[in-house]
């Protein structure tokens, strides 16, 4: 599922750049003009985050699908799937010589996603915070895009999960345990996204800056209240729900629960973009942002990149990793005395 | 019990390539890992369809090496990364980029951190597939068995290779038998089969359909559904010249300028229209370098044509249009400079105006340069004299 929103969050940056067909002067490369990209710009920053979290998002999936695909390729019966599965497993053979550094390479970059994940979404805050802008020149953007993220990430895998383990059968693969554990999670990323919006107004008053202060004011009073009001109750106050264990294990509540949260984190993402930018330094420049159907159809066209592609691999692909689950089922690994029968 | 020989194996004749044996429970496998390592046999291999807890000290394994692999490639990606950078930004083409230094660590450190990530993400999943795994590896003798299809599954297995230099068929299988292993197996090297890629037959296919896939390829991206990737631009809501406008009543896009207004720069030609004026200009410029070079440059575009590049008459276009009379006669070395530059703007019998491909300054320099023209085609012994002197400065220089 990252992979696919990556996908997606890839385009945006170079739609926005204004002339898409010149992305490529993003990559540092040998060229006529003599120039090399600024590597001091969050741009491009951007470039190599994203790129970045994309490949080894990418290779992380890929190794853990691995023995999955040779699993495929041995019980599949058609000859073009084994074709193609024997492609993918690359002659995989459950070998225990290969598992050792399977293994090893597994946890490795395991260890390197993770904070990756935390990077690719501090390097995108800076693209707000290393501006001037009041609203968006803060240094609590990191931190809280980060929580932001894993907030607005459990909430679109809940989503997902919802139907998945629905439709496919795996009600007892993935429990209502598994999701009771991340509804709790939400509980607490949406509490620490409600603390980066208190510790927002309390620096915007203690910082003295006037701007600062005016930004804020006017987001929580101005023209946009609406947004930010909606943002403020579908990431902090609804989520609160989830102390009660009967919400937290109950399907349909959930469901709504997660689906206001997704409808939280595009809103915050609105309010910090448009209510900063609609009224800044100059109020002969004030306006009211109203979208244009490009821009909607941008937006449209986005979910349906994405969720096309995440219907497409869950139709095609193992979403549980087989092998894993083999794994951990009971009686998987030897007991205590194993390899002492006599 | 023991499986014989399949009578298509013995017929075959391939080389054995292992004894296989497959277990039902992992603490069977464990044991029967831990058992032939003690036996001493150094190639063989459990195969289990996922990592067995203890496999590895059971088949006495060394600790897997491919973080050493992330280690070294990851730092190698920071150093390189921010030498690269280092020389790019302060020595290849130094900047100053807000304020800070050419050296600025601490901007650089987001790019160093994602390569460090990258290098040492990449190389852990290509050494542990292609350093540690041996993979890709498709025609191992062990694929398409009905022993990796069960290990595949649900069952482990464990196999003795023949390469071993202990090995045994009778003495693998009595063991594998005494571990408790109900499947025993003899696997076989797969026939050896030869592609015939030299066949007569396979380069006329491969001919014909490299032509066919390229004759398919340009006619519907050429022809069926040419659309342009980008417009680069070109495309825009702006007016251009000729366009019919729906914001104007008369539907014109081009509009002449309001009744009674001058465009900015615009001299007015008081002459404009007449054959043959009585007076005529004097010309603004002096005839420096940097005017007769403008004047060169532009008679050469607009005038040599027809005039011919020294003004001799002898046009270019080859009798397409009516060859001009010399601009060396006795005539045209009479005219004022304020004529030519008349002329120029007016036009003369079929010569047409120039007055919208030339600014008032480069008439004015054309006008110089015919001077230098006529005056170099006609030149008199003083002139000579005068060149001499040039000549014999710059050689004492």
């Amino acid at each position: 599922m990252t992979i696919f929103a990556v996908m997606c969050a890839g385009i945006f940056p170079i739609i926005h750049t204004g002339r898409p067909w010149l992305a490529g002067y993003l990559v540092p490369y040998p060229n006529q003009h003599g120039l090399w990209v600024n590597f001091i710009s969050p741009l491009v920053w951007d470039v190599f985050a994203v790129s970045t979290y994309f490949t080894i998002s990418l290779l992380f999936w890929y190794v853990g699908l691995i023995p999955d695909f040779a699993t495929l390729r041995d019980r599949t019966v058609s000859k073009v799937k084994k074709t193609i599965y024997s492609i993918f497993s690359l002659g995989w053979r459950h070998s225990n010589r290969h598992w050792q550094h399977y293994e090893k390479a597994y946890m490795i970059l395991a260890g390197l996603s993770t904070p990756l994940v935390l990077s690719v979404h501090t390097i995108v805050s800076f693209d707000f915070a290393t501006s001037i802008l009041p609203g968006w020149h803060t240094t609590i953007f990191p931190p809280y895009f980060v929580a932001g993220a894993i907030f607005s990430g459990f909430a679109m895998v809940v989503t997902v999960l919802v139907f998945v383990r629905k439709v496919f059968d795996m009600e007892q693969i993935i429990t209502i345990d598994h999701l009771e554990k991340m509804n709790k999670i939400l509980l607490a990323t949406g509490m620490m996204v409600g603390y980066a919006y208190a510790m927002e107004f309390f620096i915007a008053w203690y910082s003295g800056v006037h701007f600062e202060f005016f930004v804020f004011v006017n987001r929580a009073f101005g023209p946009y209240a609406w947004a930010y009001w909606i943002m403020v109750s579908c990431n902090v106050l609804f989520p609160q729900l989830f102390w009660f264990r009967k919400i937290r294990r109950s399907i349909p509540a959930m469901f709504v629960i997660v689906i206001l949260v997704n409808v939280g984190m595009w809103f915050e993402r609105f309010v910090i973009i448009v209510s900063s930018l609609h009224r800044d330094f100059l109020p002969s420049s004030w306006g009211y942002f109203t979208p244009t159907l490009v821009d909607l159809g941008i937006l449209l066209g986005s979910f349906g990149l994405f969720f096309t592609l995440v219907i497409l691999f869950s139709r095609t692909l193992p979403v549980v990793s087989m092998s894993e689950v083999k794994a951990v089922a009971p009686n998987a690994q030897p007991t205590h005395h194993g390899g002492h029968l006599e | 019990m023991l499986n014989p020989l399949t009578m298509e194996d013995i017929l075959n004749n391939n080389r054995l390539y292992g004894i296989t044996a497959l277990f039902d429970t992992p603490d069977e496998i464990i044991h029967a890992a831990k058992e032939v390592a003690k036996a001493g046999y150094k190639k063989f291999d459990v195969n289990t369809p996922y990592p067995v807890h203890g496999m590895d000290r059971s088949m006495g394994l060394r600790r897997s090496l491919v973080g050493y692999v992330t280690t070294f490639l990851g730092f190698s990606a920071t150093a390189f990364i921010l030498l690269f950078m280092f020389w790019t930004m302060s020595i290849d083409y130094p900047m100053v980029i807000g304020g800070k230094p050419y050296f600025a660590l601490p901007a650089f450190i987001p790019i160093t951190f994602e390569t460090t990530v990258l290098l040492g993400g990449i190389a852990t999943v290509v050494g542990l597939i292609a350093l540690f795994s041996s993979l890709p590896y498709n025609n191992h003798p062990l694929h398409d068995t009905d022993y990796m299809r069960a290990v595949s599954s649900d069952k482990y297995g464990i196999v003795i290779e023949s390469e071993d230099p202990l090995f045994d068929e009778e003495k693998v299988k009595e063991l594998f038998a005494k571990l408790g292993s109900k499947k025993i197996h003899s696997v076989f090297y797969p026939e050896e089969t030869q592609i015939p890629v030299f066949q007569p037959r396979y380069i006329v296919f491969l001919i014909v359909t490299a032509i066919a896939v390229s004759a398919l390829t340009y006619v519907t991206l050429n022809k069926v559904l040419f659309i342009e990737p980008f417009s680069w631009m070109m495309e825009q809501d702006k007016v251009t010249p000729q366009e019919k406008s729906s914001f104007f009543s008369d539907s014109y896009g081009m509009r002449t300028p309001v009744e009674g207004t001058v465009a900015r720069g615009f001299i007015p030609y008081p002459y404009k229209g007449m054959a043959a004026p009585t007076e005529t200009l004097p010309n603004p410029l002096l005839p420096t370098k940097e005017v007769l070079e403008l004047g060169k440059k532009k008679y050469l575009t607009y005038c040599s044509p027809c005039h011919g590049n020294f003004a001799d008459g002898d046009s270019r276009l080859r009798g397409q249009f009516p060859n001009p009379p010399t601009l060396h006669s006795q005539r045209a070395r009479d005219f004022s400079d304020g004529m030519i530059y008349h002329i120029i703007v007016n036009g003369q019998n079929i010569m047409p105006s120039y007055e919208s491909q030339t600014t008032v300054e480069e008439r004015w320099a054309i006008v110089h340069y015919i001077r230098a023209l006529q005056r170099a085609k006609n030149a008199k012994l003083d002139d000579l004299q005068e060149v001499n002197k040039e000549i014999q400065l710059n050689v004492e220089e």
